[in-house]
């Protein structure tokens, strides 16, 4: 067999969705042959439970091919539409009120496609601050001007934070398909691939962790696995599995393990915030949609991705001194 | 496939798109049986609602009613009502000749289903108002037609009143279990049994 290395970019890239296509069948192969065999009512839940998530994990990686084939045009157009999904589940669980149509009007119809259109053309720079800057003082303006005083900072802020998790947040992700190393053309699609790889294994590490663990929780009231040591343990996990991957990124092992570290820590950190906010929202579940309307679930998948691609992609930008 | 189709299936799903439009079938499975289905009623929208959350097959034998002076005003309008949603028009001018219920009564007699808003007109706050009796005649006369109540749930932080663009906000439409005329039952009685009906689909508040 030739030595993947003298592949040309486009041949990487496809084993690397033959892979992770080949390792899904599998996965899914194993589940479906696991639920002709066994009958128990628990086995059953689970095994729905696993199905569902194998068919989210379907989707992702459905969406991320679709992003990858159909180059900047589409990958900025597919996590779009991922965006806007995000946040229309996030203001309907928000609560806003009628004196904010206006402001979330702006979001939904004009920041949200800016935003993405930004990250298409790779104008990085105001890419960074156009929401944190120029949509902070829009959205209250326009706020204001709706001449409705009643919980004023409550509501702007709702809204600046949905802007941000849901839209600056998930644009990261097709900014980091088209961020340009030099020597490393064309090959975004393996440091997304780095970023989920290492926030799933993260998650899985920490949850693991802090059932082995059994360490008294930091904030019973809003997450009872969270712990530090668990919390360390999965971003450290995420830190090996970053520097075992390093092949596939620009990066060296040291660094790997670095970007590596700092992804999955914002990963579950950021899985913790979201967390806090659905206590917050009163939902048990993001999932649960017989008892609350606008519950779907996506918020909930793509919760550490929004959090950890801003990280992420700053941190790898900032210390490679990559410009626009 | 006609252009009234395909505006249809492109509004069903813009209404998708912006609002989810689920449809959380409690009470009874989507049949192709002859229904009135009666909501609660707080925007403009709530009809395409409804609407966009029936499997496609039932969405054509499923008429809205609308005010005739108001949707032939234009062509654009008569054209949406009439071809696309298939709408029973009603005058909202009451003649002393003609029962204004004449119209749904013929939709009836030839097997489509029917939804309506009982309260007549929409409401702001919260809770329905009191129901018109239109129900009860409707259903005095047809007691084989089931009557499925239906809470539209969000759909006034879509579109407030005076607003022109929809803000994408997730809404469900929740389908109770049939109800029909009770032997002996009033009309006051059956009107607030219905509206209760109507009211303990609401989702719990959060």
């Amino acid at each position: 067999m030739r030595d993947p290395r003298t592949f040309s970019v486009d041949q990487q890239v496809g084993l690397l969705f033959v892979g992770l296509f080949g390792v899904l069948l599998l996965a899914t192969a194993v589940v479906t042959l696991l639920a002709l065999r066994r009958g128990t009512p628990s086995g059953d839940a689970r095994q729905s439970r696993l199905l569902h998530d194998l068919r989210a994990l379907w989707v992702g990686a459905l969406v991320f091919w679709v992003a990858w084939v159909s180059g900047p045009v589409g990958a900025t157009l597919a996590f779009g539409v991922f965006s806007f999904l995000a946040l229309r589940e996030f203001i309907t669980l928000a609560h806003t009120r009628r004196s904010d149509h206006r402001s979330l009007i702006l979001a939904f119809f004009v920041v949200l496609p800016l935003q993405f259109v930004l990250a298409g053309s790779r104008s990085f720079d105001l890419f960074t601050v156009f929401i944190p800057v120029y949509v902070f003082l829009a959205i209250p303006v326009l706020s204001a001007l709706a001449g409705d005083p009643e919980r004023f900072l409550e509501r702007n802020a709702k809204i600046q934070w949905g802007i941000m998790v849901c839209v600056f947040g998930l644009s990261h992700a097709p900014a980091l398909l088209l961020l340009e190393f030099p020597g490393y053309e064309g090959r975004g699609a393996f440091l997304v691939f780095f970023l989920v790889m290492v926030a799933t294994v993260a998650q899985l590490a920490q949850e693991g962790m802090s059932r082995w663990l059994r360490r008294r929780p930091v904030a019973r009231h809003i997450d009872r696995s969270f712990s530090y040591r668990a919390w360390l343990a999965g971003a450290l996990a995420g830190a090996l599995v970053g520097a075992l991957l390093f092949w596939i990124t620009p990066f060296k092992a040291p660094q790997a393990l670095a970007m590596g570290f700092i992804a999955a820590g914002a990963g579950t950190l950021g899985e913790f915030v979201m967390k806090a906010l659905k206590k917050d929202a009163g939902v048990r579940f993001w999932g649960n949609q017989a008892s609350i309307t606008g519950a779907v679930g996506l918020l909930d998948r793509v919760a550490p991705l929004c959090f950890a691609a801003p990280v992420f992609f700053h941190s790898v930008r900032w210390y490679f001194q990559l410009g626009a | 496939m006609s252009l009234a189709d395909a505006a249809g299936m492109l509004l069903a799903f813009i209404a998708r798109l912006i609002t989810g439009a689920q449809g959380h079938w409690k009470g009874c499975p989507p049949m192709a049986e002859q229904r009135i289905y009666f909501a609660n009623h707080q925007s403009h929208l709530d009809w395409v609602l409804i609407w966009a959350a029936l499997p496609h097959d039932l969405r054509s034998r499923t008429r809205p009613i609308a005010a005739r002076d108001y949707w032939t005003s234009s062509r654009f309008k008569q054209w949406l009502t009439t071809e696309v949603f298939h709408a029973v028009y009603v005058s909202r001018q009451r003649t002393d000749d003609q029962d204004p219920l004449e119209p749904l009564v013929e939709a009836l007699k030839s097997g489509d289903s029917l939804v309506i808003f009982p309260e007549g007109t929409r409401s702001s706050k919260g809770e329905p108002q009191a129901f018109k009796s239109g129900l009860y005649h409707l259903a005095q006369q047809f007691p084989e037609v089931r009557l499925v109540p239906a809470w539209i749930d969000n759909v006034q932080r879509v579109m407030p009143k005076g607003e022109v663009v929809p803000v994408p906000v997730l809404c469900t439409v929740t389908f109770g279990a049939p109800m029909a005329l009770e032997a002996g039952e009033d009309k006051r009685s059956f009107l607030e049994r219905t509206r209760a009906a109507v009211l303990a689909l609401r989702p719990p508040a959060t």
